[in-house]
């Protein structure tokens, strides 16, 4: 039977769907306007009004890798003709290159700093969440409560003491200490997601592995591991993302060679005010691969940002 | 089967059925790492970071709490100081005015993301062709860096030239040039609540959406043959069974919100003046640009009691709506 009374009419349909798309138009402008803007003209960027047609030019990304300085006529007359593309842009501004900045090196520390405390935040996380899944621990729900209250303090307020620590062990800036901070910050997470999806796995299949003649760990590693599969990838990028994300800790005990992108990309400024196309191609570059991921987990989401609470 | 090779059906578990019939080597090996060390050995790496890493810090703070130590003075003689900081907390009119900016941030961003969040996950509800594609493209802004999208929002916010303002005078017919969200004392506090909710209202809305797709078709059913109205089944129906799954959206937004610091840091730094000063912000303030460690660890412990005691009160209102 094709009616029912819970199926919406067409009509109810139809209307609900103008007006999640109309929303959803309302949310997606800010993120086009920020790609947009990437690619605009320094002054199309500050045009009144707002451009949406605009002529595309890459040089908010070429500002936004290099440090440049003003040449006089004979100084590029001297220089030669422009060799690349983006020799050509900055020459046509009356500019030479002059270096490449600083955006290149952050971004690689957010890739090392996210990358390296996912796998050690994995790693930790895995072995935890299976113990507290599969065995009988003191204290069991005590100890998972103490892992998520961990999420619960602000992270100004720890900052103070991680701070003075690890000043003292020469941690402060370094790459180490940002992704044994994040581990720490995201393994609440992990344990509590990854727990929730080894315990959806049947004891049974250990339980076979076991008296196949398995031992304990190859029974982890062979059986459980496999079958976590899908739920580790989907919780490491929950970590990844919160890593590459993370914005007070980073502003705070960073400054230099341990720097990530979110509080550097704030910081971009051009000459004679800021320079907008180049702070949005940062962002673009920064966010784009979020979108990505987004789009990958979309079916884990809510178990994600609930810490496992809310099951689909 | 393992059982019937080994001949051996005396002992209860599985592990000591291998163990009985199997030579000494593998016996042992079987045996080797007992459970229970196994389950120390996973679990102790997690919680030694955590202590090192959450909890010792939380001593620290604590203990400097009761000091006025400053960092930007490490030679100074740290004098212990007892209460002193929490009297002074509890009595300093800036913290208070901190507080309401920062009740003021909660009530608004959580009672708007609410409205619209289930709004929004209602509609999502009704099924139209294509609502996972748009759901995807909703749930976009909350994954993104708060820090990188809040320095983006003050180029939306700018006078003239900011889209925002601009899609706003289009619609009022006021001038573009004439108000600055984040430059006006009365607009600013608006401002983050408007680029809170933009950020996370996607966040409400699919926990709601969940709430609404864990109801049975059933009971609607049952309702229709009752003769119940659409408006009554929505208020006894639908709003009842959604109220968990609502009530856990409010706790996670009130936990994440009585801390936010990065997306309202980089929107309008706390000003003008103090209008948009949020706790965090305060905090950030006392221990690292006026350097008052002591007074701001003491800050910072009045601000956990503060997040856990409520948290606790709430979660407990939380399962007795769960247990109805």
């Amino acid at each position: 039977m094709s009616f029912s009374v819970t199926e919406p009419s067409s009509r109810t349909k139809w209307f609900a769907g103008t007006l999640v798309i109309l929303y959803a138009i309302i949310t997606i402008m800010p993120l086009l306007w920020i790609v947009a803007t990437g690619f605009k003209s320094p002054s199309d960027a500050i045009a009144y009004p707002p451009k949406v047609v605009f002529e595309p030019t890459m040089e908010g990304y070429v500002n936004l890798f290099t440090e440049r300085t003003r040449a006089t006529p004979e100084m590029l007359e001297e220089a030669g003709p422009p060799e690349t593309w983006y020799d050509e842009i900055v020459r046509e501004k009356g500019m030479v290159i002059s270096g490449e900045s600083r955006y290149g090196q952050r971004f690689l520390n957010s890739v090392i700093i996210g990358f390296g405390s996912t796998a050690l935040c994995m790693l930790l996380g895995t072995a935890a969440a299976y113990a507290f899944s599969r065995f009988r621990v003191p204290l069991k729900d005590d100890l998972l409560f103490f892992i998520l209250s961990t999420r619960m303090m602000p992270p100004i307020a720890v900052s103070i003491p991680i701070f003075l620590m690890f000043r003292q062990i020469g941690l402060n800036d370094t790459h180490l200490g940002m992704i044994l901070l994040y581990t720490a910050v995201n393994l609440s997470l992990s344990v509590w997601l990854l727990k929730g999806f080894i315990d959806e796995i049947p004891v049974e299949y250990e339980e076979a592995a076991l008296i196949d003649g398995y031992t304990r760990m190859q029974a982890f590693t062979k059986v459980v591991l496999p079958q976590a599969a899908t739920g580790i990838a989907s919780t490491a990028i929950f970590c990844l993302i919160f890593a590459w994300n993370e914005y007070a800790f980073a502003v705070l005990l960073t400054s230099g060679t341990a720097q990530t992108a979110p509080p550097f990309i704030p910081t971009i400024i051009g000459v004679g005010g800021k320079d907008w196309p180049a702070v949005a191609a940062g962002a673009t570059i920064f966010l784009v691969p979020v979108m990505v991921f987004t789009i990958l987990l979309r079916k884990h989401l809510l178990r994600g940002i609930t810490f496992g609470a809310v099951r689909k | 089967m393992a059982c019937d090779r080994k001949g051996h059906g005396m002992s209860n578990t599985p592990i000591d059925r291998i163990a009985a019939g199997t030579p000494q080597g593998v016996a042992k090996r079987v045996r080797g790492l007992s459970d229970r060390a196994i389950a120390w050995i996973f679990i102790a790496p997690t919680i030694f970071l955590l202590l090192a890493v959450n909890i010792f810090p939380l001593i620290w703070t604590i203990r400097l709490s009761f000091t006025n130590f400053r960092v930007n003075r490490p030679n100074r003689d740290v004098e212990w100081v007892g209460l002193r900081n929490y009297e002074r907390i509890l009595n300093d009119s800036d913290i208070w005015s901190t507080m309401q900016a920062t009740a003021h941030f909660l009530f608004w961003t959580i009672a708007i993301q609410v409205l619209i969040g289930f709004t929004i996950a209602y509609l999502i509800n009704k099924k139209f062709r294509g609502n996972d594609l748009w759901t995807t493209i909703i749930v976009f802004p909350m994954m993104l860096s708060p820090a990188v999208v809040g320095n983006f929002w003050t180029f939306l916010y700018q006078p003239q030239i900011g889209l925002f303002n601009y899609v706003v005078a289009f619609f009022t017919g006021a001038d573009p040039a004439s108000f600055s969200m984040i430059g006006d004392v009365h607009l600013a506090p608006w401002a983050i609540v408007i680029a809170d909710t933009w950020m996370w209202t996607p966040f409400v809305m699919l926990i709601c959406l969940a709430g609404l797709r864990s109801i049975p078709d059933s009971i609607y059913e049952a309702a229709e043959c009752d003769r119940a109205s659409k408006w009554r089944q929505f208020w006894t129906i639908t709003i009842p069974m959604v109220l968990p799954f609502l009530m856990l959206a409010v706790l996670f937004r009130g936990i994440e919100n009585f801390k936010m610091f990065d997306l309202v840091v980089q929107l309008t730094g706390g000003g003008p003046g103090n209008t948009t000063t949020l706790t965090s912000i305060d905090l950030k303030r006392e221990a690292f640009e006026k350097w008052r460690t002591g007074y701001s660890s003491a800050y910072a412990v009045v601000l956990f009691v503060t997040v856990f005691g409520l948290a606790s009160i709430y979660v407990k209102a939380l399962n007795k709506v769960k247990e109805r």
